[in-house]
């Protein structure tokens, strides 16, 4: 062919990026675009709202201070992996990229366990403005009343509530601490939902520059290389998001 | 037909601020149009005498265009005007600029819904009674609670409003479930009414008669029939009205348009 | 483009640069899964071409509501559209609804951008800056296919039940979170329109940051290329705050959260079981922010075009061409910090009002320059009038007309009178519609030959031309004389109004100029499809022009250039004094 698209591998003599690069920064430009729509969200809800727990109270640090080694570790390992394809080093490279994917798999799987417990606790506000926390006994739609186990006070940690009856014309609604709880479960979910999305992407994309992507390590490693590179660049992106994620959420 | 006052232009005005209003929308327009033909004479002049013909070639010389720029900072100009000399001015009186004690306003409070407009009067003690979306039922739109001793002289109407004319009304506006926009066009006045939220608008009237009040922003399937009547009344007629007015938290019959 | 046009360019040797590596790509290949930015190109125009007419049948069916509020379709519509929607063909508010939000989705989502970016971005960059392709072909032909399943999703809409959304186009919360299944998948829609521009935006930066022929530095570019590019920027930038809405009021829809809904809902006297505590004004933000910018991407590209068609068909340079330029970057720029003048009624107070209004002022100054640009060309051209070159000039007048009546609605005093009423109908529709359409038709005859070495007939060019111009003209400058009635826009039946009766008769005159507006666009839809077959052969350069996309054979192979192009001069060098010819191309080394 007398055209061929140029720039794809060598960068171009006066921007110094190859097409891809130059890409990727794109792509991220507008990904901090959505982030930071849902950043202003979260800090306008909040600012509006007259009750917004602290996140520490509600959600698990522990969980989330785990993750978040996790992933700054899978951020290491990934730079590491690109190092190994600009030394030739095939098997390093995949022992590095393969652990960057066994890191974000780690990441997704703490987030279930961290995700699962929430839809199991529920919380019921009456008519008359008071409301309880505690755990969903029975709800029978053909009864006019649900039964419900409240938690421990936090004063006598030890001391079991029975389950009770409520009657459901007291109830105004119930819900569990799923999205649907408040806008701070509501944002909790949605960014932290929409974060371990691009977080399976990356694992995608890397698990095929594993296996069937790194075929190209043998027939064209610089551009290899370059690929290597711009799935970094949004592995570290997708990092920095939880980095901005992890205090606003969890911290504060 | 002929004697209706509704026309191919502006409706009537009746408020006391709508001829600011009137006058920005006049100058704007007549600036407007200067602008268009001045540019169109210019653009035909140009479409006849530059046609292509047997012995007539472009040039390749640009011309200096030096009455552009004077027409560009002349339009420049004249914007500023529009903003700083009228446009703002006539704003901040309708926005932030409420009506004094002493010009003893009346207040009411708007409560829109899906497809109608709710007016909650305070009635002769001047004071609203305590309202909550709880108590909203059919029979009592506007959620009062009866046993509140204030609601006890209230007025709630529905899609009919009445109003003396030469007092400043404020309408305090909210909404029960999506956002609605009042609509007054003779009165010059557009507001959202956004859930959630208590906004306030003002206005006096300075003519009497049967009016529309109507919603500008889609709220729903019969977001066309949400229209009410309002009716402005002398001074004198409107306290005949309020006094005749059972005191209640519910609503009328529908009344035939006159 | 059909069979017979592709052999016809290899038969004459024009395309055999890339012989040596010629393989037979099956039909799917070629036509369907096409990485060819051509073929790309024309699959976005001729969807979009099909999605504007479609969008454009659903405002037929509207007008004659509005026109005759009290009466009854023909019996033929009330079968078409069922008991569901049209019971004893009396049409239902809900379905009437759904027309108009449909209407604005697809005008804009579904038509005029793919049209205008897609399409002609997709076909004419990369020939204009003498690129063999798009930067990433198969990124590309992912954002078609992206944009399609968005587009068959939004029309599968109007078959679930409930019906298609039916919230405006700006689909307004709380509204938007009660209404019936089809906002759903409205949302789920534009999540893939918004990813499909995003993919596309990307490619577009990158060919032409990276791709463009030696010699072609960025002030030598085509003026529908920085066009193309600012708009690239626009969608990039913009359309990301939307997705997060989009997926914001998804979220509020299917689980249960309250982004946009406040505590205390009453619908039908029962109250909401939500959270609460929600703003339904921050969705109008989120939405803005977009959309504002959105209407710069709905008609930067068709100023792109004209600038094209003028300067050729002046023979002279286009006018200002630099300041034309930085007044488009300005735009660019300036779009992302007007939107809230879209939402002037919503409450605000002195100080952001005066913010917004000001800046909407400034925003008008870089449009004022364009159009006199554009004019000021005309002054000592040499005016051919084909039939592109008429489109391109009626696009100026009814531009203007659209930018001037913007004017009293970004004055908030003058807004509160014309907020939301037909007046905006009537300005943003001089703009895309009488506007952009009528760029994007020059478009259409001005590059036809390149996509397919034949001409349009200029017979039906001209009808086609005056049937437009006349009816879309009929059609909303009695807008302006409903709306300072104060005639609300998205009204089923303006007649229970007083100031709506009293100016019924404008409605139904503008009913009738659509209805002859579908008309008029016969001569379009034969013209288009019989030049394909039988219309005039033409040279590889018909119109005398000096860009790039004149140097490739009609229709261009794969890889576009028989030579890799250089470039030696400016985009319009037209009656050049002491020239050979009045053209000297950007490709010419010795003109
Ligand atoms: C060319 C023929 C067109 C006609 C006759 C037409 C007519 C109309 C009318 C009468 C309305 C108001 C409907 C109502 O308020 O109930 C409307 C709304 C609208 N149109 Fe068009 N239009 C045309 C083309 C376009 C184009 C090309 C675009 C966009 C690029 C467009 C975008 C819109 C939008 C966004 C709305 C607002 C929809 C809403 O209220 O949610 N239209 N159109
Ligand atoms: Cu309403
Ligand atoms: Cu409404």
């Amino acid at each position: 062919m007398s055209a061929e698209i140029k720039y794809i591998t060598e960068p171009h003599p006066i921007t110094g990026v190859s097409n891809a690069k130059l890409g990727i920064w794109l792509f991220l430009a507008s990904e901090v675009m959505l982030f930071g729509a849902l950043f202003s969200t979260y800090i306008l809800l909040r600012v509006g709202s007259n009750h917004w727990p602290h996140g520490w109270e509600e959600l698990n640090v522990p969980l989330a201070t785990i993750n978040t080694v996790v992933l700054i570790a899978s951020s290491v390992t990934m730079v590491m992996a690109w190092a190994s394809v600009k030394l030739n080093q095939f098997g390093k490279f995949r022992m590095y990229l393969g652990l960057t994917v066994l890191l974000a798999l780690t990441f997704l799987v703490i987030k279930f366990f961290e995700y699962r417990p929430k839809f199991d606790h529920h919380q019921v506000w009456l008519h008359d403005g008071t409301s309880m926390r505690g755990h969903l006994t029975e709800d029978d739609d053909e009864q006019d009343y649900i039964l419900f186990t409240r938690d421990a006070d936090k004063e006598h940690p030890d001391v079991h509530h029975e389950a009770e009856k409520i009657e459901r014309e007291r109830i105004f609604r119930h819900s569990s601490f799923g999205p649907g709880h408040s806008n701070f479960f509501g944002t909790y979910f949605t960014m932290t939902g929409l974060h371990g999305l691009h977080i399976i992407g990356g694992v995608i994309v890397n698990t095929w520059l594993l296996f069937p992507g790194a075929v190209m390590f043998r027939t064209n490693r610089e551009r290899f290389a370059g690929r290597i590179e711009c799935a970094g660049l949004y592995w570290h992106f997708v990092d920095l998001v939880w980095i901005f994620l992890f205090p606003s959420l969890y911290l504060l | 037909m002929d004697t209706s006052p509704y026309g191919w232009w502006f409706p009537p005005n009746i408020s006391m601020h709508g001829a600011g209003i009137d006058r920005i929308i006049d100058v704007v327009h007549w600036f407007m149009a200067v602008l268009f033909v001045g540019w169109g004479i210019f653009f035909v002049y140009c479409l006849i005498k530059f046609r292509a013909r047997p012995g007539h070639q472009a040039s390749y010389q640009l011309p200096k265009a030096k009455i552009s720029k004077v027409a560009e900072v002349g339009v420049l100009v004249f914007e500023v005007f529009l903003l700083v000399g009228l446009s703002m001015p006539v704003w901040s009186k309708y926005r932030n600029d409420p009506p004094k004690a002493e010009e003893n306003p009346m207040e009411i409070r708007v409560v829109a819904e899906q497809f109608a407009w709710n007016f909650h009067y305070p009635g002769a003690d001047g004071k609203f009674g305590r309202t909550h979306p709880r108590f909203m039922a059919a029979d009592n739109l506007i959620g009062l609670d009866r046993s509140d001793p204030l609601a006890a002289d209230d007025i709630a109407l529905n899609n009919k409003f009445y109003m003396p004319k030469d007092r400043p009304i404020v309408l305090r506006l909210t909404s029960k479930d999506v956002i609605h926009s009042i609509w007054i066009p003779v009165m010059r006045v557009k507001q959202d009414v956004i859930p959630g939220m208590e906004i306030p608008v003002w206005f006096t009237a300075t003519q009497t008669g049967h009016y529309q009040i109507g919603c500008a922003q889609l709220c729903g399937n019969n977001h066309f029939t949400m229209i009410s009547d309002l009716f402005v009344q002398e001074p004198e007629e409107f306290r005949q009205w309020q006094l005749e007015q059972k005191s209640s938290g519910g609503e009328e019959e529908e009344e035939e348009d006159a | 483009m059909s069979h017979d046009d592709h052999h016809h360019g290899h038969s004459h040797g024009s395309a055999h640069a890339h012989g040596d590596h010629h393989h037979e790509l099956g039909f799917w290949q070629k036509y369907v899964f096409s990485v060819d930015h051509k073929v790309i190109g024309i699959q976005y125009a001729v969807t979009a071409l099909v999605f504007l007419f479609f969008g454009f049948t659903l405002m037929m069916l509207m007008r004659y509501q509005l026109a005759y509020p009290k009466g009854t379709f023909p019996s033929f519509f009330a079968k078409i559209f069922g008991a569901a929607n049209m019971p004893g063909g009396t049409m239902l508010p809900e379905f009437y609804n759904q027309l108009g939000a449909m209407h604005g989705t697809i005008m804009v989502f579904l038509g005029v951008v793919p049209l205008a970016v897609g399409g002609f971005g997709n076909f004419v960059l990369p020939l204009q800056i003498g690129a063999p392709d798009m930067a990433f072909p198969r990124l590309n032909m992912a954002s078609y296919w992206v944009f399609f399943v968005g587009g068959v999703v939004m029309l599968f809409s109007f078959f679930v039940t409930g019906g298609a959304a039916q919230s405006g186009w700006t689909s307004y919360p709380p509204l938007s979170n009660i209404a019936p299944f089809g906002q759903t998948l409205w949302l789920i829609g534009m999540v893939f329109l918004i990813t499909s521009s995003l993919l596309g935006s990307v490619n577009f930066i990158v060919t032409t940051v990276q791709l463009r022929a030696e010699g072609l530095s960025f002030f030598r570019l085509p003026f529908f290329v920085w066009a193309q590019f600012v708009t690239a920027f626009l969608l990039l930038l913009a359309f990301p705050p939307l997705e997060a809405a989009g997926v914001l009021q998804l979220m509020d829809r299917v689980a249960g959260t309250s982004f946009f809904m406040p505590e205390g809902l009453v619908v039908g006297n029962r109250m909401v079981e939500v959270a609460g505590e929600g703003n339904p004004l921050l969705w109008q933000h989120l939405f803005w922010f977009l959309a504002h910018p959105e209407v710069y991407v709905l008609i930067l590209p068709a100023m792109g075009i004209v600038g094209e068609v003028i300067a050729i068909n002046t023979r002279k340079p286009l006018w200002g061409y630099r300041l034309v330029v930085y007044s488009v970057i300005f735009l660019g720029f300036m779009s992302f910090i007007v939107w809230a003048h879209h939402m002037f009624m919503t409450g605000m107070g002195t100080t952001m009002s005066a913010f917004f209004q000001t800046t909407t002022m400034i925003i008008s100054i870089p449009s004022v320059i364009i159009l006199t640009a554009f004019v000021i060309s005309l002054f000592g051209a040499s005016i051919r009038y084909t039939v592109p070159m008429m489109f391109a000039l009626a696009f100026l007048p009814m531009f203007a007309i659209g930018g001037l009546t913007g004017l009293p609605l970004g004055l908030t005093a003058a807004d509160i009178h014309l907020h939301d009423t037909y007046y905006v109908i009537g300005h943003f529709h001089y703009v895309v519609a009488p506007g952009t359409l009528m760029g994007l038709f020059a478009g259409v005859y001005h590059w036809f030959p390149k996509a397919t070495g034949r001409k349009m007939n200029d017979m039906l060019g001209k009808l086609h031309f005056w049937g437009t111009l006349i009816f879309l003209n009929g059609a909303f400058l009695p807008m302006f004389w409903i709306g300072m009635a104060g005639v609300s826009r998205r009204l089923y039946d303006q007649t229970k109004y007083f100031h709506g009766d009293a100016v019924q008769d404008l409605t139904v005159l503008s009913s009738w100029s659509v209805w002859l507006l579908g008309i008029a666009q016969i001569p379009f839809i034969i013209n288009f499809f019989a030049s394909m077959r039988v219309g005039k052969k033409v040279s590889d350069n018909p119109w005398a022009a000096t860009t790039l996309e004149w140097a490739a054979p009609s229709p261009p192979p794969h890889g576009n250039f028989a030579v890799v192009p250089v470039v030696y001069r400016g985009p319009y060098e037209y009656s050049v004094p002491g020239a050979a010819s009045d053209f000297s191309p950007q490709f010419v080394a010795k003109a």
